[in-house]
């Protein structure tokens, strides 16, 4: 338990002085609210059902969080510890290998809730953003969204051979995810044959059921996201289990 | 004295390749045991078994009365380990290191106290990365000692190393010693195993081809020392006469070197001082040349250790 605590603070510090996974995480969706602020200005909206964009943005962009800390920040880390021999150090000492990822998955975890809070806040304050869900919905969404999808970046860390084709892959992953899933735009405007695309982006799920949630949908509009996410869990916590190297 | 490491007949393939082969011996109690060899020998692949790191293919090993493999978990909390290849977060810094390491063990030893043992009571603040590549070594030989561990492995523990931190750490090691470890190293520079080994393996293409101290190595080996020096005039032919048969004596120009065996009775170099005073003979620059582990490796396997 000492470990678990020791090595969670770490790898808290380690991740706030990384500047690149610090401003993805925390920066980065807070300039694209503002961005969203200036373009889409504060009218409602008949693309989101009367909803503003700046109301859905909050929801979008922290599904945008979530992918990105999951690919970017989680499979970096992991690929990282263990091409440069951080893991195989670590193998020499009396430390479960458990207490290494579930630290990993706390601090990415609670790098994404402050990423998060931080658009809330920041959507309260200048846009008056307007929240019809309920706060725990919302939280068991988040909670579910987030842990589904760290579990891509250890699979990935676990099995590319190096950092940089782990890189590479969550790179190909990520991108045509964000722009697919409706997390910076609605898919509704795209050609439906893109639209079907969608259907096999995993963020696509979490945008929904996050959009949902945050609208004050209840969860039985959104059991297929749900049914898909756990999945995703279930697959992620066994693959990442099996696939774990030291070295 | 206490048997520490016990090694039998231990053998490692990967794939085709044999690492090592019939591999056997003890390491004692309190002694700094040197695994010796050029790369590629199968002294990481030893060491590696012994740490519980890889899982020999034949043989028994016991490393503090248990195996390595099956009982790992002990293994981990009485030993200490640097290895050859590893490294911690670049933004860690010296003393966070420690900190969480500390919290690996159920007992360690005060990492305040090693900071200042190892010199790094200044560098509490700086980020691994940051460091140079002794003060990185000093911080896993810190790292390996927080346990309190009986025994410490060190892998190829200077290598990449200046000769300044090189003489710095192998005092280190000593200190190691003198608290009661034991220390078991692998290192593929001659200098080092003679210099600090109490007993060393010299291994090559995975078999051990000689064991012993170091003294008793190139004692062994029946090799010659040479004694060297410069003569102002040309060296009279009643020197040469004078000495004894066995000796062997090259002149060039100025420059005499004699080659003689080193299991005299009176050393060579006294002998050869005495006849020169004896007879006037008007010398300076003088110097020894002794055997050392390199003409036994050299004479072992036929060839250098660095190719």
């Amino acid at each position: 338990m000492k470990s678990l605590l020791k090595m969670t603070w770490m790898e808290a510090k380690l991740f706030l002085r990384e500047p690149a996974s610090a401003f993805f995480t925390l920066v980065f969706p807070l300039i694209y609210l503002f961005m969203y602020g200036m373009i889409s200005g504060n009218e409602p909206t008949p693309m989101y059902d009367g909803q503003r964009a700046l109301d859905v943005a909050i929801p979008s962009l922290t599904a945008v969080i979530i992918a990105m800390a999951g690919l970017m920040s989680n499979t970096m880390t992991m690929a990282t510890y263990r091409e440069k021999g951080i893991l195989r150090r670590l193998q020499t000492t009396p430390v479960s290998p458990l207490i290494v990822l579930v630290a990993q998955v706390i601090v990415i975890f609670a790098m994404t809730s402050l990423g998060m809070l931080l658009l809330i806040a920041a959507g309260k304050l200048v846009y008056q953003v307007n929240f019809a869900g309920n706060v725990f919905s919302m939280l068991i969404g988040f909670v579910l969204s987030s842990l589904s999808f760290f579990g891509i970046g250890f699979i990935l860390a676990g099995i590319m051979p190096t950092v940089r084709s782990a890189w590479v892959v969550a790179m190909v992953l990520l991108y045509p995810m964000l722009f697919l899933s409706g997390a910076f735009f609605s898919i509704e405007i795209l050609p439906t044959a893109v639209q079907k695309v969608s259907a096999f982006m995993p963020l696509t799920y979490v945008v929904n059921l996050l959009r949902g949630l945050w609208a004050g949908e209840p969860w039985a509009n959104h059991l297929l996201d749900v049914g898909v996410l756990v999945g995703m869990l279930l697959v992620g916590v066994i693959i990442s289990a099996k696939t774990f190297r030291w070295e | 004295m206490n048997t520490i490491v016990q090694v039998n007949e231990l053998r490692k393939t990967y794939g085709e390749t044999v690492a090592i082969d019939e591999v056997s011996f003890e390491v004692r109690e309190g002694e700094i045991f040197g695994m010796l060899g050029p790369n590629g020998a199968g002294k990481t692949t030893t060491i590696e078994c012994l740490e519980g790191l890889r899982k020999p293919d034949r043989g028994t090993l016991r490393v503090l009365g248990v195996d390595p493999q099956r009982e790992s978990h002990i293994l981990r909390e009485r030993t200490g380990i640097q290895l050859q290849q590893s490294n911690l977060p670049d933004r860690m810094k010296v003393w966070e290191a420690l900190d969480l390491y500390a919290s690996f063990y159920p007992k360690t030893t005060d990492w305040e106290e090693l900071l200042v043992q190892l010199g790094l009571e200044e560098k509490r603040n700086t980020p691994f990365a940051k460091l140079s590549g002794g003060q990185k070594q000093r911080l896993f030989i810190a790292l390996a000692l927080l346990p309190d561990p009986q025994l410490v492995f060190l892998d190829e523990l200077t290598t990449g190393l200046d000769p300044q931190a090189r003489h710095a750490i192998w005092d280190l090691v000593r200190d190691v010693r003198a608290r009661g470890k034991t220390v078991f190293l692998t290192t593929h520079f001659m200098e080092e195993a003679e210099r600090l080994c109490d007993r060393v393996a010299i291994l090559d293409h995975g078999r051990i081809v000689a064991l012993d101290t170091p003294t008793a190595l190139i004692h062994g080996l029946d090799a010659e020392e040479r004694v060297i020096f410069n003569v102002d005039g040309p060296l009279p032919a009643s020197f040469a006469k004078a000495l004894p048969d066995a000796v062997r004596l090259e002149v060039e120009a100025t420059r005499v070197i004699i080659h003689g065996k080193n299991d005299r009775e009176i050393p060579l170099v006294s002998e050869v001082v005495n006849l020169l005073t004896g007879q006037g003979v008007a010398f300076h620059d003088l110097r020894t040349e002794q055997p050392t582990l390199e003409d036994v490796f050299l004479s072992l396997t036929g060839h250098q250790i660095r190719e």
